[in-house]
């Protein structure tokens, strides 16, 4: 019999009961909850006189819909009275619940997506749940984890189980090291390029190959975090020695003999040597270059040094015409160069990328150089209080002011653009975000997904430069 | 929740692959702590002409005369046909809110997004799969003859058409006997609570850096 995958372990180790039409119950180890999509859940159980299963397996934080400015004043300092209600509603729920919130004013407050991993509420081994899609990056900790719908934040609130129905299982392997100036981004972005968008379609993605295990703890989340861009709800990387010592001390992580116990377990989450996947892809990391996008959907990306494509090259009509639409909206010319595409504004944050390691990337690039005139705006958003004050404490906030980027405090930001901080329409954004959807950042705007040390360079730069020639 | 059996309505062809859950319901409509009320809202960027607010009467927004579901033909549509990759992107439950505020019952796609394929059946509304080729040929009747009706039967699994046609189609035996049925599923799970209990703690024991922790 052929051994187990990741996923297979994981799901074994949670099958609550396995039920004759093929569906199965399966326990939640770790709830993450906000404001948008969790109020209409806290209401349900209200409605049908329900408590949450286990308080201790959730915890909060406001981070859609919070500024980037102003903190000092909390909640009032929420211009948006709609916003506001909303960031209230989540104080409120849990407080009459009684789970763990990191309120607005808490350092500890950030993008759910930061804040699990950086607490050590993300464990190794974990199942993981929120009601937002890119709940997929705790994958990165050997977790099975990904985003559901508001119904489903009220069924893991009132039973800490999902109904599921087991997904295949599919390898993305990145062979070989990566070149100077290549990051985990920019391997997701050729993974989705490669694979499209519906390309891990049900199925649960496992990273590996050399490239992914030489990757911080950030790099993976960036890539299992973008996993669901390429159609896959749960992306995972197996659990090694670097995981470990990113997990090691952290406030929710056990210590002392029940330490040494989980780490014993922990080593066991990687798939067998005699694992079968149901797809495997691989990709060589020396052929991986800075990525950018430059349509309306995460497969619309080229290298660096690449062109716009051209419809007219395209033989499948639906591909051409959506090539087409894309152009539109985006307001590019077949063939241009991608160096050619100038620059609006410039976005570092995001739950892809604006953890430490993100911004430290982007400040290599700026240091001692300054952002284009061109540039309407410029902005870095810390993933959470937490990694605003080691950025501070690194002297990264002095690098970006004086190269004339702004210095925000932490949320979801103009990745979704919930808050005040948007694309006007018609604008280029170089953003470290996940999605170019139409209207993503702001109605009209047009984005373009990028590493953070990329994005650093477009402002330098006011369009898109290669980020190695920087670098050298 | 409501039950489905079966519906026959008005279809709309919506012919574009892709479409995102940003684009079903936008962002700021997200700001709602209810479930109701994102009918008026939905595919604004593609209905509307001008940038939609929350809370605003949609009534005297200029339209896009363009839009599939703006025609007059397609008024009190209930049964949208899509393309593939149906729903991708956030896993917002307000975009299945809105489709079900809207007067949809069902989407027709050659696929659809993981997440979003499961909300739909925690809200009355079904999803379902044909084949490209099927899908082709009712898109091609859809657009050529005025007030095309489908009939979807949960119970049979089946799509019809107006000539009597039947496409059948799969669906997963628990989602469709909730839907069948319009069965609470925190209900049913509820009724294995002994069994959720039993598991819980023997994974106390087994790995209590599970539990309590960071209290």
């Amino acid at each position: 019999m052929a051994g187990k995958t990741l996923y297979d372990k994981l799901w074994d180790d949670h099958l609550v009961k396995q039920r004759d039409d093929g569906s199965a119950l399966i326990y939640i180890d770790r709830q993450l909850l906000h404001e948008v999509t969790s109020p209409q859940a806290f209401e349900g159980l209200r409605l049908a006189n329900r408590k949450p299963w286990r308080i201790d397996a959730n915890l909060a934080t406001p981070d859609h819909n919070v500024p980037t400015t102003n903190r000092a004043q909390g909640i009032e300092g929420i211009v948006d009275p709609v916003s506001r209600i909303q960031v209230e509603t989540l104080d409120k729920n849990c407080d009459e619940f009684g789970i763990l919130e990191f309120k607005i004013k808490d350092q500890r407050q950030g993008i759910v997506h930061v804040i699990g991993p950086e607490q050590g509420a993300t464990l190794p081994g974990m199942t993981i749940v929120c009601g937002d899609s890119h709940t997929s990056t705790h994958g990165a900790f050997g977790c099975l984890a990904h985003g559901i719908g508001t119904s489903e934040v009220e069924h893991a609130l009132a039973t800490q189980c999902l109904v599921q129905t087991k997904m295949k299982n599919m390898l993305v392997k990145v062979n070989g090291q990566l070149g100077a100036g290549v990051t985990g981004k920019d391997i997701v972005l050729a993974v989705i390029a490669k694979i499209g968008t519906a390309g891990g379609t049900g199925h649960a993605i496992e990273f590996g190959g050399e490239a992914i295990q030489n990757l911080s703890m950030e790099g993976r989340m960036t890539i299992c975090n973008m996993a669901i861009e390429a159609g896959a709800r749960v992306g995972m990387v197996a659990v090694d020695g670097t995981t470990i010592e990113y997990v090691k001390d952290r406030p929710f992580s056990p210590k002392g003999e029940t330490w040494d116990a989980a780490v014993k377990y922990w080593r066991t989450l990687h798939s067998d040597s005699d694992a079968v996947f149901d797809k495997v892809v691989e990709l060589d990391g020396a052929d991986i270059m800075p990525q950018v996008s430059w349509g309306t959907s995460p497969e619309m990306v080229v290298n660096v040094t690449g062109n716009v494509p051209d419809p007219a090259k395209e033989e499948d009509p639906i591909k051409r015409e959506g090539i087409e639409r894309a152009l539109k909206y985006m307001g590019l010319r077949p063939n241009q160069a991608i160096t050619d595409i100038k620059l609006d504004r410039v976005f570092i944050g995001s739950c892809t990328n604006s953890r430490i390691e993100d911004l430290r990337e982007a400040a290599v690039v700026v240091k001692g150089r300054k952002v284009a005139d061109s540039l309407l705006q410029a902005m870095v958003v810390p993933g959470s209080g937490l990694v605003k004050a080691q950025a501070e404490a690194e002297g990264l906030d002095r690098i970006f002011i004086e190269a004339g980027l702004e210095w925000r405090d932490p949320g979801c930001s103009m990745c979704l653009a919930m808050n005040a901080d948007k694309l006007g329409q018609g604008e280029h954004c170089a953003s470290t975000s996940n999605r170019n959807f139409e209207g993503r950042q702001g109605f009209g705007g047009r984005t373009h997904l990028v590493s953070p040390a990329m994005a650093a360079a477009a402002a330098i730069a006011g369009h898109f430069v290669d980020v190695r020639e920087l670098l050298n | 929740m409501r039950a489905f059996t079966q519906h026959k309505g008005l279809v709309a062809p919506m012919d574009r692959s892709n479409v995102d859950t940003d684009m079903i319901i936008p962002k700021q409509f997200l700001k709602s702590i209810k479930r109701t009320g994102f009918g008026p809202n939905l595919f604004d960027a593609l209905r509307y002409l001008d940038e939609g607010q929350p809370d605003q009467d949609t009534a005297n927004r200029p339209l896009n005369p363009d839009f599939v579901l703006n025609q007059p033909r397609y008024e009190n549509a209930s049964v949208l046909l899509a393309r593939s990759n149906f729903g991708c992107g956030s896993s917002r439950e307000h975009a299945p809110w809105a489709l079900d505020d809207y007067g949809f019952r069902v989407i027709i796609a050659p696929s659809f997004a993981d997440i979003f394929y499961n909300n739909c059946f925690k809200n009355g509304l079904l999803p379902v799969v044909l084949e490209e080729n099927v899908m082709e040929q009712l898109f091609q009747e859809a657009e050529a003859v005025e007030g095309y009706q489908l009939t979807v039967d949960l119970e049979a699994k089946t799509v019809v058409t107006p000539s009597g046609e039947s496409f059948g189609f799969n669906v997963d035996n628990f989602r469709r006997h909730c839907l069948l049925n319009g069965l609470d599923d925190i209900g049913v799970t509820l009724e294995d609570a002994e069994q959720i209990r039993a598991y819980e703690n023997q994974r106390r024991q087994t790995a209590p850096w599970l539990f309590g922790a960071g209290q």
